[in-house]
This record gives C-alpha cells, sequence and structure tokens, in this order.
C-alpha cells in the first residue's frame, strides 16, 4: 500500500480527499435523511437557516427545504461531474491516441478539429448546444463532456508522441502485435497517470459548468442541483442571500476537493517530480 | 608518477550513506585513496560500484537524501566536508574542477560555449571582458577545438559530441585547477573522438601538472591512460595500484574476474559458413528529411546509401560502426520498423519489401530483435510472463500454452521459471535482457537481430549474455545480425563482419581477416582507437603472463530471481 501512504502524505490530499468522502456520503444518505422529494413544498418560504429546527438550512423563496436540496444536489452535481469526466477523457484519449500513434496527415486533421473546438470558448459552446438539444440532464451532461474533450486529447497526443517511440513499443510492433494492441494494451497505461490527474480538473469544470448553466436557468430545471438552487436565489441575493451562497459554498468545497484530490494524485504518481 | 610526493587530494575512510530503502545502506564504505600530483588515478567499478558517489562526495554534490556520515577529504590542508559553502564554492571550479559524461546536458543549450567558459572568470576572478575573452580563447585552442574562434560564438547543438566534451574540458581548466575529476567523460562519445579526448586529457595534465581522478567502467580506457588505479566494488575499496602491475598481476579475485570478462580483441579461430544465405540486403537506402517548410529547407540524411549485405543461414555477421553510421538504420530497416525507401530485403527466398501490410505481420515472427536498453525496451506495467507470451498469442497461440512456453523460454534464457509473475522492474539489467531474449525467441525466428543487445550492461554481465546469445545462437540453428559500436564484442561474436560508416559499407569479411588484416582506411582508424588495444595484443601475444586470468573463467554468479 506504498501508494496510499505517498499519498496522505501530503496533508492538502488528505484533507481533499475527506472533504470528498463526506460530498459522496451526503450524496448516498439524501435519501434516508431527506426522503420526501426535495423540489415539493415544505414550508412558509424564506426562513433564515438555524432558525427552525425542521428547517436547518432554512428554506427558499418557493417554500422549499435548503438543506434537502444540498444533499440531493451532491448527487447531481457528482453525477454529471463523473460522466461528463468520463466522456471527455474517453473522448480525448481516442483522438489523442490516433494522433499521437500514427502522427503525420491524421495527425494533423485530427489537431486542427481540436484547435478549432478550443478556440470557441467552451462555456459558449455549451449554450449552443444546449439550445439546440434541450435541457435535460441527460443532454446537459454529454454537452458538458462534449466541450471539455480538447485539453485531455492535446494531453493524451503528448503522452502517446513520446511512448510511441519507446523500445517496448517497437518491440511490440516487431511481435506483429495489432495497432489496437499496442495503443490501448501496450501505451494507454503507461500514458494513464497524467490523464487521470488531468480528470480531477475535468470534473472540477464539469461541475462549475452545470452551476453556471443552471444560474442562467438552462440547466434541467426538474432536479435539485445545486446551480439552479444558486438560480433560483438569484432574485433574492440582496436581502435572502443565504439562498445562493449555501449551496455556492457547496460547490466551492467539491471542487477544491476534487482538485486537492487530483494534485494529491499527481504528486503520488510523480514522486520524483517532488523535492523530498 | 611522483608516488612519493605528498598527496594533493587525500580521502581519509570516507562513509557515504545512502537514504533508507536503497538497496544497500553504504554508497562508499570506508573508502581510502589518495590523489597525487602529476598522475592520473582510475577508479574502475560497474554499475553501484560508489565511484561516482565519491567522486560527488569530493565535490560536496550528493543527491538529496545521500549524506557522508564519516571520514574526512583532505585538500590544500582542509577538509573539504567542514568548510564552509562560500568556501566550497571558491573551491569547485577554481580548485577542483569536473568533466562529466553527458556534454550535452551539461551545458546550457541557450547559451554560447565563449559565454558559458567565460562565465568561470565572471564568477571567480574580477578580469574585464577584453581578458576574459582572450582568455577564452586560448582555452579553446589549448584543448584543440577546430576554429577556436568559431567556437567560441557557438551553441552547443552546433558542435559535435567530441568538440562538446572538448569545450567541457576548456570550461574546468578555466581556472587552472589542482585536481580534475573526469566521470566516465568519454561513455558518450564514440571509439575515435574518445581516443582523442583521452589523449588530449593525458597531454594537458602532463602540462599543468594536475592530479586526475578518472572515473570508468571500462579497462580498456584504464589502460590507455592510468598511472594509478583504483577498483571499487559494492562501494569498498578491493584493491589499488601501479596500472601495470593491477592489470597485469591483479590480485583481487574481483579485479581477476572483471578483467577476465573484457572481451579480446583477437578473433577465435573461423568457423565454415555456410553458403546458403539466411538474409539478402541488395540496394538498400534509406533517407530521413527534418525540418523545413513546405518544401523548403529540408535537411535530407542518407542513413542508409544503397547498402548491400548477406548473412548465411547459421552464421552472425557484425554490423559495427559509429553513431550515425546507419547501423541501427539497418537493423530497423530488416526488422521493418522502419520502410526503406529503395532496395530489397530478402528473408530466405521471400522479399519482404514487397509485402503488404497483413502479410508483413505473419511474416514477422521469421526475423525478430534484441533491443539495447534493458529498462526501455520492457513494458514496465506488464508482467514478464505476458511480455514472453504476447508475441505467440498476438498470431494465434492459445493464451495458456503461450504462457507455459513462456516458463520454459525463461528456463531456456537462465532464468527462474517461478518468475514469469514478476514485473520487469524487479530483475537486474541482465534479467531484463534475457527476458528481452525470450521474447524475440517465443516466435522461433528464423533470424535474431540483436541492436547492441550488451552496451547498457556491465563488463561481467556482458560477458555471460554473449555467451548466452553465442550458445542459444548454436543450439537453436539460428542466423544473427549483431549491431554494436563495440569491436571487442564483434571480434568474439561475429563470424563475419560489415564495417559501416556514413550510410556505407566500406568493408566486409570474416571477422578474424577484417580485425587482423583491416584494408580500408577507415577500419583501420577504427580499430586503432580501441581502447586499451596495445595492453590486449600483449596480453593476446603472451607477452604478458594471464595465467592469472586464465584461471578465473567468468564465473556466473547466476542471480536467480529478485537479488
Amino acid at each position: 500500500m506504498g501508494f496510499l501512504r505517498r499519498y496522505l502524505r501530503n496533508p492538502g490530499a488528505a484533507i481533499g480527499l475527506v472533504l470528498l468522502l463526506l460530498v459522496l456520503a451526503m450524496a448516498g444518505s439524501a435519501d434516508l435523511l431527506y426522503p420526501r422529494d426535495p423540489l415539493a413544498l415544505a414550508g412558509r418560504p424564506l426562513q433564515w437557516p438555524f432558525q427552525n429546527a425542521r428547517f436547518l438550512l432554512g428554506t427558499d423563496a418557493s417554500g422549499r427545504d435548503i438543506a434537502a436540496q444540498i444533499f440531493h444536489g451532491a448527487r447531481i452535481s457528482l453525477l454529471i461531474g463523473f460522466v461528463a469526466t468520463i466522456v471527455a477523457i474517453a473522448l480525448g484519449i481516442i483522438v489523442g491516441a490516433v494522433a499521437g500513434y500514427y502522427g503525420g496527415l491524421i495527425d494533423d486533421l485530427l489537431m486542427r478539429v481540436t484547435e478549432a473546438f478550443q478556440t470557441v470558448p467552451s462555456f459558449l459552446l455549451l449554450l449552443v448546444l444546449v439550445a439546440v438539444f434541450g435541457s435535460s440532464i441527460v443532454t446537459v451532461t454529454l454537452a458538458i463532456g462534449i466541450v471539455s474533450w480538447p485539453a485531455p486529447a492535446r494531453l493524451a497526443r503528448a503522452e502517446f508522441l513520446t511512448l510511441r517511440n519507446r523500445e517496448f513499443v517497437q518491440a511490440c510492433r516487431t511481435l506483429g502485435l495489432r495497432d489496437s494492441a499496442i495503443i490501448f494494451r501496450e501505451i494507454l497505461p503507461n500514458a494513464m497517470p497524467p490523464l487521470i490527474v488531468y480528470a480531477s480538473v475535468v470534473m472540477a469544470l464539469a461541475i462549475l459548468l452545470e452551476s453556471a448553466l443552471a444560474f442562467l436557468n438552462l440547466s434541467d430545471p426538474n432536479v435539485a442541483s445545486w446551480g439552479n438552487l444558486i438560480g433560483h436565489g438569484r432574485g433574492v441575493l440582496r436581502t435572502q442571500w443565504y439562498v445562493s451562497a449555501i449551496p455556492g459554498v457547496a460547490i466551492l468545497l467539491t471542487v477544491l476537493a476534487v482538485s486537492l484530490v487530483g494534485q494529491g494524485l499527481n504528486d503520488a504518481l510523480n514522486p520524483r517530480l517532488k523535492p523530498r | 608518477m611522483s608516488a612519493a610526493s605528498e598527496p594533493l587530494l587525500r580521502i581519509e575512510r570516507l562513509s557515504v550513506r545512502l537514504p533508507k530503502g536503497a538497496d544497500r545502506a553504504h554508497a562508499v564504505r570506508a573508502l581510502e585513496l589518495e590523489a597525487h600530483a602529476n598522475e592520473i588515478l582510475c577508479i574502475v567499478g560497474e554499475s553501484g560500484s560508489g565511484k561516482s558517489m565519491a567522486a560527488n562526495a569530493i565535490m560536496r554534490l550528493l543527491p538529496p537524501g545521500v549524506r557522508v556520515e564519516s571520514g574526512r577529504i583532505l585538500f590544500e590542508g582542509r577538509d573539504l566536508l567542514s568548510v564552509s559553502e562560500a568556501e566550497m564554492r571558491e573551491i569547485r571550479g577554481g580548485r577542483i574542477a569536473m568533466v562529466f559524461q553527458e556534454p550535452m546536458t551539461a551545458l546550457n543549450p541557450l547559451r554560447t560555449i565563449g559565454d558559458q567558459i567565460g562565465e568561470m572568470f565572471r564568477i571567480h576572478t574580477r578580469l574585464g571582458r577584453r581578458e576574459i575573452e582572450a582568455r577564452v580563447l586560448a582555452l579553446l585552442e589549448e584543448v584543440r577545438i577546430p576554429d577556436p574562434a568559431a567556437s567560441a560564438r557557438a551553441y552547443p547543438h552546433e558542435l559535435s559530441g567530441g568538440q562538446r566534451q572538448r569545450a567541457m574540458i576548456a570550461m574546468a581548466l578555466a581556472l587552472e585547477p589542482r585536481v580534475l575529476i573526469a566521470d566516465e567523460p568519454t561513455t558518450a562519445l564514440d571509439v575515435t573522438t574518445q581516443a582523442q579526448i583521452l589523449a588530449l586529457i593525458r597531454d594537458l595534465q602532463r602540462r599543468n601538472g594536475m592530479a586526475v581522478l578518472f572515473i570508468t567502467h571500462d579497462f580498456g580506457v584504464v589502460a590507455e591512460i592510468a598511472d594509478r588505479v583504483a577498483v571499487m566494488q559494492n562501494g569498498e575499496l578491493v584493491e589499488e595500484g601501479p596500472v601495470r602491475e593491477l592489470l597485469e598481476a591483479p590480485r583481487h579475485p574481483y579485479t581477476r574476474q572483471l578483467l577476465a570478462a573484457v572481451p579480446s580483441l583477437v578473433p577465435p579461430a573461423p568457423k565454415p559458413v555456410a553458403d546458403a544465405p539466411a538474409l539478402t540486403v541488395k540496394d538498400l537506402t534509406k533517407v530521413f528529411r527534418t525540418g523545413g517548410f513546405l518544401g523548403r529547407g529540408v535537411r535530407v540524411t542518407r542513413a542508409l546509401d544503397r547498402v548491400s549485405l548477406s548473412l548465411p543461414k547459421g552464421a552472425t555477421l557484425g554490423i559495427v560502426g559509429e553513431s550515425g553510421s546507419g547501423k541501427s538504420t539497418m537493423a530497423r530497416c530488416i526488422v521493418r520498423l522502419l520502410d526503406p525507401d529503395e532496395g530489397t530485403i530478402r528473408i530466405g527466398d521471400v522479399d519482404v519489401t514487397a509485402m503488404s501490410k497483413r502479410e508483413l505481420r505473419a511474416e514477422r515472427r521469421r526475423v525478430q530483435m534484441v533491443f539495447q536498453d534493458p529498462f526501455a525496451s520492457l513494458n514496465p506495467r506488464r508482467r514478464a510472463g505476458d511480455l514472453v507470451a504476447q508475441g505467440p498469442i498476438a498470431h494465434g497461440t492459445p493464451r495458456k500454452e503461450a504462457l507455459a512456453k513462456a516458463r520454459e523460454l525463461f528456463a531456456l534464457v537462465g532464468l527462474d521459471p517461478a518468475s514469469v509473475d514478476r514485473y520487469p522492474h524487479e530483475f537486474s539489467g541482465g534479467q531484463r535482457q534475457r527476458i528481452g531474449l525470450a521474447r524475440a525467441l517465443a516466435l522461433e525466428p528464423e533470424i535474431l537481430v540483436a541492436d547492441e543487445p550488451v552496451s547498457a550492461l556491465d563488463v561481467s554481465v556482458q560477458a555471460q549474455v554473449l555467451q548466452l546469445l553465442a550458445d542459444l545462437k548454436s543450439r537453436l540453428g539460428l542466423s544473427m545480425l549483431f549491431v554494436t559500436h563495440d569491436l571487442r564484442v564483434a571480434a568474439q561474436i561475429c563470424d563475419l563482419v560489415a564495417v559501416m560508416h556514413d550510410g556505407r559499407v566500406v568493408e566486409t569479411g570474416p571477422a578474424a581477416t577484417v580485425f587482423t588484416e583491416p584494408r580500408h582506411e577507415y577500419t583501420r582508424a577504427l580499430i586503432d582507437a580501441i581502447p586499451g588495444r596495445r595492453w590486449s595484443e600483449r596480453i593476446a601475444a603472451g607477452e604478458v603472463s594471464p595465467a592469472a586470468l586464465a584461471e578465473v573463467a567468468p564465473s556466473e554468479p547466476r542471480r536467480r530471481g529478485i537479488p
């Protein structure tokens, strides 16, 4: 268990892991603690936190329990972050691996496409996708994944470019292995560490992107997401600021947790880069 | 030699401690050494012997986590281990200078050579700009760099490896140090360049009366340059003495074992070779184009220029040459890692250059390759057994059968069959090279292409792997193409030799003929440049009584599994 010990030696990474586990626990216990629909009317609207024991974090402008929305929202945020990251990393790996392994014309072509995606601001592209395909939770998640793939693709390409000329890859070619086997079974495992680390950045960004969409009322209104709650609070921001602030803090802590875990993974996966 | 004089540098019972979790507690243990003025002391040892750590300890440049545990290093009346960091900076470069193995990485690529040498003066002296320029030029002249004025203005990448090493030496000599530490300064260079650099170091040492601490793993180099030799093993000094005594009458068994492992320069009696060719290469041409934009300013390198060769069945053909001669390109074309531009390669009667990608995949198993770097050539994330089995699996052998065969192959190459479940990093360099060999043999090839298979290994391990290669070759009836820059190795293992230079084969013939009666000028230059040639010839001629050497056949401390 050398890896876990290396990871936990870093205090920031340990804090990040604890925070992330906390968010996961919230997501897991949401149905037990708040079995009712979090979007249903629960009580008098706009109660401040800690005033009513029934609504520990108060209620929003529509009289819905903020604590219930935070707990259920943890699920949505994590789910969106997770799925969108997998979509983005998988797309990135496929494009980057093919471009990096084959090089030449294929590389030029794929990289120009990647650059085309990168030059368009990703949020703008996200708005277009959501406007065209609608804003159900599935399309929003996929759209976030689709706008996030270029950076992982470039990273995967860079890894493949250096690894494809290594002797062990050449050895596989002389053995007569198929290209697909070389790419996915020989090179990819060696290219994974930086991609895993980068996945944490993608996940943090995905959570933020969903919140931003929700803030503009463009995310799925039928799920209890943190972004939706912030969006609801916008109208009463000057008087009942806590409606937006509480989910805001939740997002902040989650993104911080994911980033810290990513940083910790980076240090643990590349122990030599860190001074002893 | 002036052994009677007071030593310039004295190392007293130096122990250097390695961090916890290293393979042993001490990098250097209780080392006693003296370096005298007007003398070259060679420190010889295999990798991990602690020879470089000892040098770094003198400069107080130990890697993090490694520290000096006890001992003293006396230089000019001071103990280098206890002087302040400011004093140490004065000594480094000023009184004791160092030359490293790889001149490309030791020089800053963004600054000119002259600027970097001049920096020595700017840091350590108060000379004016003009004066510094003049000194730099004088130094570059002293190290006999061609066109010193132009070299001073050049950037490191614009010089050849030998010129860069000359520049490094000029930098080291700038402040007229009393002690020069050279850590494998010629290991990265070609033989002919190496011979020039060795002559230069020898010459400069004589003229300046410095003490030189020359660290090397190569006994040929020792024979060329040393006055006195210290042999290290596992951090300890095992034997020390004047060069002649040590090379011709070694006392310690380890020294004898090392000396016996140095391949002789005299080829064994030629064996008859078959007429039928296993591999025929005809007019092979490969051109590399680099750089350029829209077809302009492209640099064209003719790596192979109409090369023709023939490898008879069951024979070993050595391809020797310096870096850039095209020998590796040739090997890579033959196993089709590269596609040749022109020419044909025939395996037996089959022309493989005309094949489609699919046909080629099936044909590949007939020619297999053993790679140079035992660390880079094995995928670190796969088990050793899988690495060996993956070739047969790719060609349709059921997984279980392939893994069973991998175990047999492990036994064949002298590895413990039980170690198939281990990962590559759990093996030593020599063992990894055996895994690489097993992987190549798994496909039952007819031809083995070995690209510098032993040049990354220590001499004693090298001898074992060469022995294994020769042994397997005759047992399995293989034909072998052996690419190497090391003429000693070529002399021992090859039946035929082809000498390459600038993408062409300049001479080819039976090893015995090429080594004893070289016809081409370049071949002669290569053979002349082999370090320690006269020493080897004396042993071969029986002038030196090598009884001590003959007694100890290269014992095989065959390490099974993890050490």
